[in-house]
């Protein structure tokens, strides 16, 4: 017998010496000695009112619980949205307008050969500045505001709603926080699953976590939900009803969530919900300066220096494969006639589906992608001179997509579906690869969320197909 | 004692969503004059304290389970260089979920110089739990009494020399999201790393006979076994409580050894179903 | 009666906790204990879980989980 295998034997023994409910003992003792101690240091005098329990008991009614919540989150995209718009425009007439023909007028100046004026500023830079201009007013805006929420201790109520619909899904009561984290990066989400202690539940949470819409998202739901959602309404109604586009997409992302983890649950993770136990911390008043400068510090700029590092070789593949031509046409117009049929099939196009290849390391760029490829496309042109300086604001925006891309109504929503229901970014796989080491795991994480969005968009095309 | 040139130093960067990073913060212990481990209960401001200290952005949510990992920073004091692990937030160092296992490995086997626990001053009784237990594992501890304007606004009031007296450790009142405090709390930590401060810890009393027998038989056993332990009895009461993760080291003679931050038991044993 | 049966608002005492092992634990731990006060403090939209006291902390538990919990409502 080893020494190891002695010191467990007598401990076995000592055990049934010392009797049953040891820790049941120790932890009482623990906690007398805690009573004891605090009771003489603490003096506590009149409470004071019961605000904050009236205020909670309010934010998790059976009545308004749920409204409230879609509530809040419609006014954080009807604020972004609205507040997005001039910013939007301006950085946009700055990027690629001001700054973009006076790069043109250097190039021009120094007699530069127009490809490598053509990589360099048609490919690299306006790629980065498309990523600018769209993506940091919505995030500057969209972030501050969401960690206001977390700050204040928001995030535990939300979970605390949602726990009776996971728990029948056959969840943990914890992934709704990691669905939290999913919120700004699913990488992170993926990661912070660590919290669920039972390997069968936090497999489904690392499953699903997918489908809680990531930083690189929002800015593709955001600009969509306004140009082709929003503008279907009344303008007074635009922002509103463009937030509220934005917002059935995240509920959708909590249905769906909720319908995969049930689904494996009674399939391939068999099992019941474990108990847990989720601490509703005091509301704390967030420090709102604070706050903002560590949300746009901690999130905006480093995902935007994300977006901005993928973007600038985005922007050059784009340029080369819009540039290089295999016999009468580019290879990018191959590839985009390859994947149209099965595109237009879905109701989204070949574009979309280049773009959506091309944006696996970066959901961020998609919409940077889907422009310039739609105006290197287009055979007005005007790509080969580079007049997409023209485009700063979202209108122009929609009238490239609609005018140039043959875009409709259809496509917009499909786009949104899509956005949420494809394939996690690159990062993401590798860190589901990281923190589950099976191949069987990381493959079904990947491809699930691709064929989910696939189904969904041959749903709503078809539809749409035969009612209008 | 001045803390004027109380120097903030970049050790490495713990925000946002990259991942990869982390596998960089090992332990380095040959760096560092001495190593302070920053414990607590969730929602106490422990990540709060962790910024204050160095100067990094973790970001602070307010839920329990923000900190998932240690997450590590220095600074340097008195010119003495301090690294900062901070650990996930738990109510106890005796259950069984993963991240009460790694602020448990490391307050016990990391055998950190100085243990800051972080504890809320308005729901002291719960907090002084996982005070309690920490004092169980180590004399070199720091209470930070966080969270004392919260309590003022509630009408609570805490005697802070009456719970140092009581808990035999230095306790400081902390309002660390606006900076009170903070500069007594690197007082006391320096006292305590430099041995100037005496603790004379709360220990708590087990009065039964059978009970203090056991523990001292698995002790001696123990430290014959495994020469390092820090804290022999404490671990005997863990194999008398049949605690699973400790009995398992046992078996596996990995007892004492501390887990790098990024390594989390990978889901592959799914696959074997 | 088990803390499940508790009405929102009440308080009650803890008499005996039923859950084993770990589950055990983690209630032992969150500082269920014979003799400790629990009040109800508000249910969820959905009836499930309940947000309850537990020594000046608010605690969410699911119902099965209340269920193993024997408590003596306060007068």
């Amino acid at each position: 017998m080893t020494n190891s295998e002695a010191i467990l034997d007598n401990a076995a023994r000592l055990r049934g010496e010392v009797g049953g409910n040891l820790h049941d003992r120790l932890t009482e003792a623990i906690y007398s000695d805690a009573g004891a101690i605090a009771g003489r240091a603490v003096s506590a005098g009149e409470q004071t009112g019961n605000l904050e329990q009236k205020f909670d008991r309010i934010l998790t009614s059976r009545l308004w619980g749920f409204p409230l919540m879609i509530l809040l989150l419609t006014g954080v995209f009807w604020l972004t949205i609205a507040g997005a718009n001039i910013p939007s425009a301006m950085l946009g007439e700055l990027l690629q307008g001001t700054v973009y023909n006076a790069l043109h007028g250097v190039a021009a100046a120094l007699n530069a050969p127009w490809w490598l004026s053509g990589f360099w500023i048609d490919g690299v830079y306006l790629a980065t500045a498309w990523v600018v201009s769209v993506m940091l007013p919505p995030m500057a805006i969209f972030f501050p505001l969401f960690t206001l929420l977390e700050d204040l201790g928001y995030l535990p109520r939300v979970a605390f709603n949602l726990d009776r619909l996971f728990k029948r899904a056959g969840a943990h009561g914890k992934q709704a926080l990691t669905m939290m984290m999913g919120y700004g990066c699913n990488a992170a989400g993926v990661v912070s699953t660590r919290i669920i202690d039972s390997p069968r539940e936090r497999m489904i949470a690392i499953v699903t976590n997918n489908f809680a819409i990531c930083n690189g998202r929002w800015g593709t739901l955001i600009l969509i939900g306004a140009i082709f959602v929003g503008a279907t309404a009344p303008p007074f109604m635009a922002s509103f009803i463009a937030a509220t586009s934005v917002v059935a997409i995240a509920i959708l992302g909590v249905i769906f969530t909720l319908l995969v983890s049930a689904f494996l649950s009674k399939t391939w993770l068999k099992g019941e919900a474990s108990s847990f136990s989720l601490e509703l911390p005091p509301y704390r008043p967030p420090q709102i300066w604070q706050t903002l400068y560590k949300s746009i510090i901690d999130r905006t700029l480093i995902v935007l220096k994300r977006a901005v590092i993928m973007a600038a070789p985005a922007g050059a593949v784009i340029w080369l494969i819009s540039n290089i031509n295999i016999g009468e046409a580019s290879i990018a117009t191959h590839l985009i006639s390859f994947l149209n049929p099965f595109g237009l099939l879905i109701g989204l196009n070949g574009v979309i589906l280049l773009a959506y290849i091309v944006a696996i390391p970066a959901n961020e760029i998609v919409i940077p992608t889907i422009l310039m490829l739609t105006l290197n496309l287009s055979k007005s042109g005007l790509a080969q001179t580079g007049v997409m300086s023209g485009i700063d604001d979202d209108m122009q925006i929609q009238e490239v997509l609609t005018g140039m891309g043959g875009w409709t109504l259809l496509t917009g929503i499909n786009l949104l579906l899509f956005s949420l229901l494809h394939n996690p970014c690159s990062t993401t796989i590798w860190t589901i690869w990281q923190e589950t080491r099976s191949l069987k795991w990381t493959t079904i994480s990947t491809i699930l969320p691709v064929v989910l969005g696939i189904a969904v968009c041959l749903l709503t095309a078809t539809a749409a197909r035969l009612f209008f | 004692m001045s803390h004027a040139e109380t120097a903030i130093q970049c050790g490495s960067c713990a925000s946002g969503c990259n991942t990869a990073h982390l596998a960089k913060l090992g332990i380095k212990t040959g760096n560092w004059d001495y190593v302070v481990a920053l414990a607590g209960n969730p929602n106490t401001g422990k990540s709060t304290i962790f910024n204050a200290l160095t100067g990094l952005n973790q970001h602070v949510g307010n839920w329990a389970g923000k900190t998932v990992t240690r997450a590590e920073g220095a600074f340097t004091l008195g010119g003495k260089k301090f690294k900062l692990v901070d650990l996930p937030g738990t109510y106890s160092l005796l259950s069984t979920s993963v991240d009460e296992e790694i602020a448990r490995d490391f307050v016990l086997f990391g055998k950190p110089d100085v243990t800051v626990v972080v504890a809320d001053a308005t729901r002291l009784e719960r907090n002084l739990n996982l005070v309690l237990q920490i004092l169980e594992i180590t004399d070199r501890a720091v209470v930070a009494l966080n969270l004392i304007d919260e309590a003022g606004r509630n009408n609570i009031k805490v005697d802070e020399r009456s719970l140092a007296r009581d808990l035999g450790v230095p306790v400081v009142s902390m309002a660390a999201r606006s900076g009170k405090g903070v500069d007594e709390l690197l007082g006391a930590i320096e006292q305590v790393s430099s041995g100037e401060f005496q603790a004379r810890p709360h220990r708590i009393k087990y009065t039964d006979d059978i009970l203090e027998n056991a523990i001292d038989t698995l002790a001696t056993q123990l430290h014959g076994q495994f020469e390092d332990l820090p804290n022999a009895r404490w671990v005997a009461l863990r194999l008398l409580e049949g605690d699973e993760s400790i009995i398992n080291a046992v078996q596996t003679a990995t007892l004492g050894t501390v887990r790098a931050a990024n390594v989390f038991p990978p889901l592959v044993q799914l696959e074997a179903r | 009666m088990t803390l499940n049966m508790l009405k929102a608002g009440r308080t009650a005492t803890v008499k005996g906790i039923y859950s084993k092992d770990t589950e055990r634990r983690r209630m032992v731990d969150l500082g269920i204990l014979p003799g400790t006060l629990i009040e109800n403090v508000m249910a969820s939209p959905l009836g499930d879980p309940v947000a309850y006291r537990i020594r000046s902390a608010v605690i969410a538990l699911r119902r099965e989980q209340a269920e193993l919990i024997e408590v003596e409502e306060e007068g």
